[in-house]
Parts: structure tokens; C-alpha cells; sequence
């Protein structure tokens, strides 16, 4: 990548500096704040009310509510095209009421609400687990000093939550830098969607410079937020035992309450589905191309495991390493491995394909390259799993089964992997469901002729054929859903 | 989870690895297809060619302009055998970096007017397309709007927000370096930001402008003519019409989709076979009657109710004279027709 940037040299520069790319960085800048604001005041409230409140079936709408990440952007934003475009279906909707056409939701608007309500469940999550974990003690002093309801919330829950807020914001504003479906479809000039139409065109120069201007964004912003992050304390002091949460009762705010959280599933979860299922039935124009469903089945399915397994079988040794890190090395060499998170999908796909086609034609338009940019990209979250897993092991144990005569390499495999065993599969599971749902980096990777879910439904969607989109989402997302499901439920197996 | 689960939860994953692994799998004799035009549009005859020949035919779909782009930047190591693209002027630069083979004398004179053919022989024309306003008629009538003689009148403050166009498609990049060819690079700027000024809306292909117009989202968009036939083969009451800017206007432009086979193919013979297959009556009476465009061979007529080819009011321009895509890529870019 650094290669490219460089080669285009002084006119890399003039090209940076150019007006236009400065816009491309406003637009950036301003679909992720706008975004991680809205995600965050729709994701607060979610989160208590499913979380903390006398809400019927509050475990139902959580679970709704967190399915919305198994929907990629790109199918969301295809969907809200078709449900609010200028004749879509809302427009017929309000036909009766003498609306003939609304205004389009192409641009900012469309990117921004799309990416909303695909990225709320990132703060959902952790916000929803600090809620559980917050300190009773310290609301009912409050209470008991006279605050009401609202007070207690803004003055002593929500504080509380601040590090799970920053967590979670901070993965919604890093999904919004490296997202390229929802800007693509929704034709927002981001960074992504201006670097693939120079990786579409073959201009190796022009999207290497844009793409080095990306990754130095996503680095200011981690960076940023490790600044930013508060000293302050946010665990429990009291002594005894944590008692179990108070139920907030809604009272007469039950019904908005439900009502509420109904909207934001029905956004995030029923209008794509919906929609997909409006197309299955029929849309107008018929798709000469069939690609049997087993054959994209096969495809996803077949590349998501083995790239899963190629990034767990990389992760163990490096979250070994991230735990027991001795050398300056070492420490080193866990840092980079973490570099995915700052690395955007396309950017990666980008350097691979133009170092492969330089410098490495045996592996140019292989499968090889496709799982090799898997792993840059998803290393991180399998490292991270599997470090989490690690760290929770004494290391007495292994002390005790090489005092038994255990020589290092047997006391790792015997004792420490098993016991990590849970990490590692959440580590797999989470790789899984991210390469089964990746459009830059398959698109751009793939072999020729290889086809994925989200391949199909992208070349689907370029070419208008709305009822081709139909059925490998619909695939795309049961099959996501089940894995999510089925690791749910391994997890509450787990001791 | 106890570790005997854990194992058989690995071996399971394991297990659809490998089951998945044999789609991956390579045939030895494959043809390898760089193709600019969708594959909606030329697929299904590439699966019959390979039925038909016995020859397997690997493609890569991509935009014409980044589809060549990829060639040039590959150069000798491009894997590509047989380039096909959707726009004269795409082969034509792939010409001018002296990349293609010069074909037989037998496949160039298949194709009638030697227009649709490259001068030196390097490629040759698989079908032809014009460039049209689409329109929907009862949505002009409604903002009682008068179809535009020339495509250098859309700017007009009357079509503001009104005009549909596709600005990274190759047919439209074509056209626009057409005009720089005629107009000179000044006009066509000015054109370009004018467009822009007037609010033009930008969409990524030419089926999803037909489908506005149909939609009647806007009233206007500059498209190739046969996408408004597979709209109306799924349903003929769709009551939008073609308008072809009369007069030699440079909105009239005539292009062709080609075919080139690479230098560096070391499988020649079986491009060349793909090449002639494309080039006969079959093939060519499915261009006319599937993808609705103009067969190029004596023998095959257009199936649908067209203006004759001859009868266009076409601009006079040498389809390789097209050839400088990079400049135009770069002029549409510069000028924000992407933002």
C-alpha cells in the first residue's frame, strides 16, 4: 500500500490536497458523527428498557433487537431504498394521502440511517451488560436523597455506563470509517466508496493515497478515544456481596416503552426482512443468470469455515503471546496482529490485490489471497477472544503439569488450549459470521468466477434485478442467525 | 462444553471446510474471459459456447473501463485469453498499448460495416447499441416538458433535478469522450459541471435509470436503447419511450460491444473459436432477440421495433478514435460527477 502511495508521488500529493478529497473526509467525518450519535440515543434507552425495566417479553425484543447485526449493510441499505425511496413503498403507503413522491433518501441521509440502525446493537451490547452490573447501592442513596426517577438516571446510572458507552461507540464510529455496502448503495461519497471506484478503474496510485488518508483517520480516532477515556472509577466499592437489580416499573411509560422498542426492531430487523421477502415473491425485471442456492451455500459456507479455522489456528499462538509476552518482540508482534482493526476491509483487499498482481501471481485471483485478507481483516477478533479465554487460566496450572513431568509444548496443548476452549470457539464463531457477510474484500479477492452470498447480492443489486437480492439474503441471514443462536446457547453451556 | 464436544465441534466445521473445498476446484482447459459487459447480458451465451464447444469459459464481470484498466496494469502477466467489453473505445486503448492479437481476416468480415471493426484489424464488433434518452411520456406532459434536441440542452434550468445518468458506466464514459473528440475537452467540462449544477441524478448503472424512469422517479435519463426492452418484454403496458437525438448529435452515439483476443493468451485458437462463436447466426440472433441490440452480421436482422441502424442520426466518429478512457475517467472524476 505504502509502495503504491509512494509511486504516485508528487501527484499523490496534489491529489490529497485537493479540494475534492477534503470533501471525502468531511463526508467521512460527518456520516460517523452523525451516526454514532444517533446509534447512542437510540441504543441508551434500548438497552435500560430491555435491560432494567418491567418491560413484558423484555428478553424477546433484547434478542430481536441484537439480530440486527446479522443483517449486513449493504442488505439493509438496499432494502431502505426500496421501503423509502421517492416511489417506494412508504410513498404508496401515504398515496391516499396525496403524497406523490417523497424526496430521495440517496446521500447523507440514507448512509447515515442506515448505518444507524445497523450499528446500534454494538452499543447495545455493552451497555445492556454495564446496566446489569451497575451498583444498586449507589441508586438507592440517591433515592433516598430525594431524587426522582429521571434524576437517578442521568446522575447516577448513566455515569456508571460510561465506559461500556465509549466501548461501544467507538466500535459503532470505526464500523462507519470502514463500512462500504451502505456508502455504496446509498451513494455517499465516504472514503470507502471513493477508494473503490479508483480500485474499480485500476488507478492502484490514486486509491492507495485515500486509502493510507483512511487508516491515519482510524488511528487518530483510537488514539483519540484512549485519550478521551475517563480516569474516573466506575466499579463497585461497597462491601458484601452485589444484590440483585431493582426492577424499574414503567408504570403509564409502559406502552411507549414497548412501542419504542418494537420501532427500532421494526427498523433494524422487520423492514430488510420484509422487503426480502416482498422481492422473493416477484419483482420486474427476471434475472437470465441462475446461481443455484447450493452453489453460493456451498461457496460461503466452505470459505467461512476454512478461514475461520486458518484465523484461530493463527490467533492461539499470538493470544499466547499477548498473555505471556516476555520480550519487547513479542509485545510488538501482538500489536501488529491487531492491525485489522484499524485496517478497513477494502483497503486491505486493495493492497493485496495490488501487491499480488505485482509481485505474487501465483497467488493472484486465488482462494489463498481471499482467506489471507480474511485474516488480516478478522485476526483481531479471534486474538482477542481467545487472549480474554487465556487470560482467565492460572498459570499454575500449566506450573503444576510441567512439575509433572509435562514438557511445555504437552502442558499447552493437554491443559492450557482445552481450558481456553470457550474463546477459541467464540473467537471462530465471530470470524465466521464477519467473512460470511464481507463484501469489499470478497469482491475484490475473489477467484474468478467464485461466487458468495454477498457477491451474488451485490451483482444482483448492480444490475437492478431486486428478486435475485431475495433468497441469498434471506440464506445469508438464517444462516448467520442460526450460528449466532447455536453459540448463544454453547455459551450458557459453558462453566 | 466438554472437550470430546469441543473435538467434534472442530471436526464438524472441518468437515463443511472440506465439503465446501471442491467448489474451489480447478478444470485444466479453461478459456479465461476479462468481461466488461454484465453478465446478465452476455452470460447466458458464454454458458452456451461452453455447452456447445466443450470449452470450460472462466469470466471475470467487471465495469469495461476497470476491466481494461486491469488488463493494462497486468500486462504480460494478465491471465486474460479474450477481453470482451461494452464500449469501442476500451478496446481501442488496448490496442493502442499494442496488447491484442490482430484476427483473421475470415472473423473481420463477418461484421457488415467496417466501422464496427478496428482499422487494424485488432478487434471487431460484436453488436451494436445506441445511445438514447429514455423518457416517460406522461410525466413530461405533467411538467409540460418538450423532448430536448440535443443532449447539450439537459443543463437547461427546465431539466433541473429532472435528468438521470449513470457516470462510471462505460457506454456514458464513451459517450462523454465522444464529445471531447467532437466539442474539445473545454465544452465537454463545461458540459460536465453544468450537468452537475443542474442537480443531474447519478446512478450506478443504466438498468436502474430505466427503472426511475419507469418508476417515474424522474422523467428523463441517458441510457443505451435496449435496456427499456427487457422491461418491456416483462410487461408491455410500461409506456416509456426511446428518444434519439436527431442531427448527428453527439447524444447519438453509436458504439458497439467488441470482442479482442490478448497477445499473451497462450490458448489462441480456442479465443479465436470463442471470438467466430459470437460472430455467428445464433450467437448474433441472441443479441438481437435477448439482449435486444443490433446484430452486426449480414444474416441476422433486429428483432425488435428499431430505428435501422443506417437511420440513426449518429454523430461521425471513428469508434477508435475513443480511446483515451483514462482522460475521460479522470475529466468526469475532476469534475464531481462522483461525489
Amino acid at each position: 500500500m505504502i509502495i503504491g502511495a509512494v509511486g504516485a508521488g508528487q501527484e499523490g500529493v496534489d491529489y490529497l490536497l485537493r479540494t475534492r478529497t477534503i470533501l471525502i473526509v468531511g463526508n467521512s467525518v460527518g456520516l460517523m458523527l452523525a451516526t454514532t450519535f444517533l446509534a447512542t440515543l437510540i441504543a441508551i434507552p434500548f438497552a435500560w428498557l430491555t435491560g432494567r425495566c418491567d418491560l413484558p417479553a423484555r428478553r424477546v425484543f433484547l434478542v430481536l433487537g441484537l439480530a440486527a447485526m446479522v443483517i449486513p449493510s449493504y442488505l439493509t441499505a438496499v432494502t431502505y431504498s426500496e421501503a423509502f425511496g421517492p416511489k417506494g413503498i412508504l410513498q404508496s403507503a401515504l398515496e391516499p394521502f396525496g403524497v406523490d413522491r417523497l424526496p430521495s433518501i440517496k446521500g447523507f441521509v440514507g448512509a447515515t440511517l442506515t448505518l444507524t440502525f445497523v450499528t446500534f446493537p454494538y452499543i447495545v451490547l455493552p451497555v445492556h451488560a454495564a446496566l446489569l452490573h451497575a451498583d444498586r447501592a449507589l441508586e438507592e442513596a440517591g433515592q433516598s436523597l430525594g431524587l426522582n426517577r429521571w434524576q437517578v438516571f442521568r446522575q447516577i446510572t448513566l455515569p456508571q455506563l460510561r465506559p461500556a458507552l465509549s466501548t461501544g461507540m467507538l466500535m459503532t464510529a470505526l464500523y462507519c470509517l470502514s463500512d462500504f455496502g451502505a456508502v455504496a448503495v446509498m451513494h455517499f461519497n465516504a472514503f470507502t466508496r471513493a477508494i473503490f471506484i479508483q480500485t474499480e478503474s485500476f488507478r492502484m496510485d490514486k486509491a492507495s493515497v485515500l486509502g493510507l488518508v483512511l487508516i491515519a483517520m482510524t488511528m487518530l480516532l483510537l488514539i483519540l478515544q484512549s485519550r478521551l477515556q475517563s480516569n474516573g472509577r466506575h466499579y463497585r466499592i461497597g462491601t458484601g456481596a452485589s444484590r440483585q437489580l431493582q426492577t424499574v416499573q414503567l408504570g403509564r411509560l409502559k406502552l411507549p416503552g414497548v412501542l419504542f422498542c418494537a420501532a427500532v426492531i421494526f427498523m433494524g430487523v422487520a423492514i430488510p426482512l420484509l422487503v426480502l421477502f416482498k422481492w422473493l415473491a416477484g419483482h420486474m425485471l427476471t434475472d437470465p443468470i441462475r446461481v443455484p442456492l447450493e452453489t453460493l451455500l456451498r461457496n460461503t459456507v466452505g470459505v467461512s469455515a476454512i478461514s475461520a479455522l486458518v484465523v484461530a489456528a493463527a490467533a492461539l499462538p499470538l493470544a499466547l503471546l499477548a498473555v505471556r509476552a516476555s520480550s519487547r518482540f513479542d509485545r510488538w508482534l501482538v500489536k501488529l496482529a491487531y492491525a485489522g482493526n484499524v485496517l478497513p476491509g477494502i483497503v486491505i483487499a486493495l493492497a493485496l490485490v495490488f501487491f499480488a498482481s505485482q509481485h505474487m501471481l501465483t497467488l493472484y485471483q486465488t482462494l489463498p489471497l481471499l482467506i489471507l485478507g480474511y485474516a488480516i481483516r478478522f485476526l483481531p477478533y479471534s486474538i482477542g477472544a481467545t487472549e480474554s479465554a487465556l487470560e482467565q487460566i492460572n498459570p499454575r496450572f500449566e506450573e503444576s503439569a510441567r512439575s509433572l513431568g509435562l514438557t511445555a509444548r504437552e502442558a499447552l496443548l493437554r491443559i492450557t488450549v482445552p481450558l481456553a476452549r470457550a474463546g477459541i470457539l467464540a473467537g471462530l464463531a465471530l470470524v465466521f459470521l464477519n467473512v460470511m457477510k464481507e463484501l469489499p474484500i470478497t469482491l475484490i479477492l475473489r477467484p474468478i468466477g467464485f461466487r458468495t452470498f454477498a457477491t451474488r447480492i451485490w451483482s444482483a443489486y448492480d444490475e437492478a434485478f431486486l428478486s435475485s437480492i431475495a433468497l441469498p439474503g434471506l440464506a445469508l441471514i438464517l444462516v448467520s442467525a442460526t450460528v449466532l443462536f447455536v453459540i448463544l446457547r454453547q455459551e450458557k453451556a459453558v462453566p | 462444553m466438554s472437550a470430546r464436544r469441543f473435538i467434534l465441534f472442530v471436526l464438524a466445521v472441518l468437515l463443511v471446510a472440506l465439503v465446501g473445498a471442491p467448489a474451489f476446484a480447478d478444470e485444466d482447459q479453461v478459456l479465461t474471459v476479462y468481461s466488461g459487459r454484465n453478465e446478465s447480458l452476455i452470460g447466458p451465451i458464454l454458458a452456451q459456447f461452453s455447452e456447445d464447444s466443450g470449452i470450460a469459459v472462466e469470466v471475470l464481470y467487471g465495469g469495461t473501463s476497470a476491466v481494461a484498466n486491469q488488463i493494462l496494469t497486468e500486462g504480460e502477466n494478465s491471465p486474460a485469453d479474450v477481453f470482451i467489453a461494452q464500449d469501442g473505445g476500451a478496446l481501442g486503448a488496448l490496442a493502442a498499448a499494442d496488447m491484442l492479437q490482430e484476427l483473421p481476416e475470415a472473423t473481420l468480415d463477418r461484421v457488415v460495416d467496417p466501422a464496427f471493426v478496428s482499422p487494424d484489424g485488432l478487434w471487431v464488433g460484436l453488436s451494436g447499441r445506441a445511445r438514447v434518452l429514455v423518457y416517460n411520456p406522461e410525466m413530461l406532459d405533467e411538467l409540460s416538458l418538450e423532448l430536448p434536441d440535443s443532449i447539450l440542452d439537459l443543463p437547461d434550468e427546465k431539466w433541473r433535478g429532472l435528468v438521470g445518468w449513470a457516470p462510471t458506466n462505460a457506454s456514458f464514459v464513451a459517450n462523454v469522450t465522444a464529445m471531447r473528440v467532437l466539442l474539445g475537452d473545454c465544452d465537454t467540462e463545461d458540459w460536465l459541471a453544468s450537468m452537475i449544477a443542474n442537480d443531474v441524478q447519478a446512478y450506478p448503472k443504466n438498468t436502474p435509470i430505466v427503472q426511475a424512469v419507469i418508476n417515474g422517479e424522474i422523467p428523463v435519463g441517458l441510457v443505451n436503447h435496449y435496456y427499456l426492452y427487457r422491461f418491456l418484454a416483462e410487461d408491455p403496458e410500461i409506456t416509456a419511450t426511446l428518444h434519439f437525438f436527431p442531427g448527428g448529435d453527439v447524444g447519438s452515439l453509436i458504439n458497439i460491444a467488441g470482442a479482442a483476443i490478448l497477445q499473451t493468451s497462450d490458448q489462441q485458437d480456442l479465443a479465436l473459436e470463442l471470438v467466430d462463436y459470437l460472430l455467428n447466426d445464433t450467437a448474433q440472433a441472441y443479441f438481437a432477440e435477448t439482449t435486444y441490440e443490433y446484430p452486426l452480421v449480414e444474416t441476422v436482422e433486429p428483432a425488435v421495433d428499431l430505428p435501422a441502424l443506417a437511420d440513426i442520426e449518429a454523430p461521425d466518429i471513428d469508434l477508435s478514435d475513443l480511446a483515451d478512457l483514462q482522460g475521460t475517467l479522470e475529466m468526469i472524476e475532476d469534475s464531481g460527477a462522483l461525489d
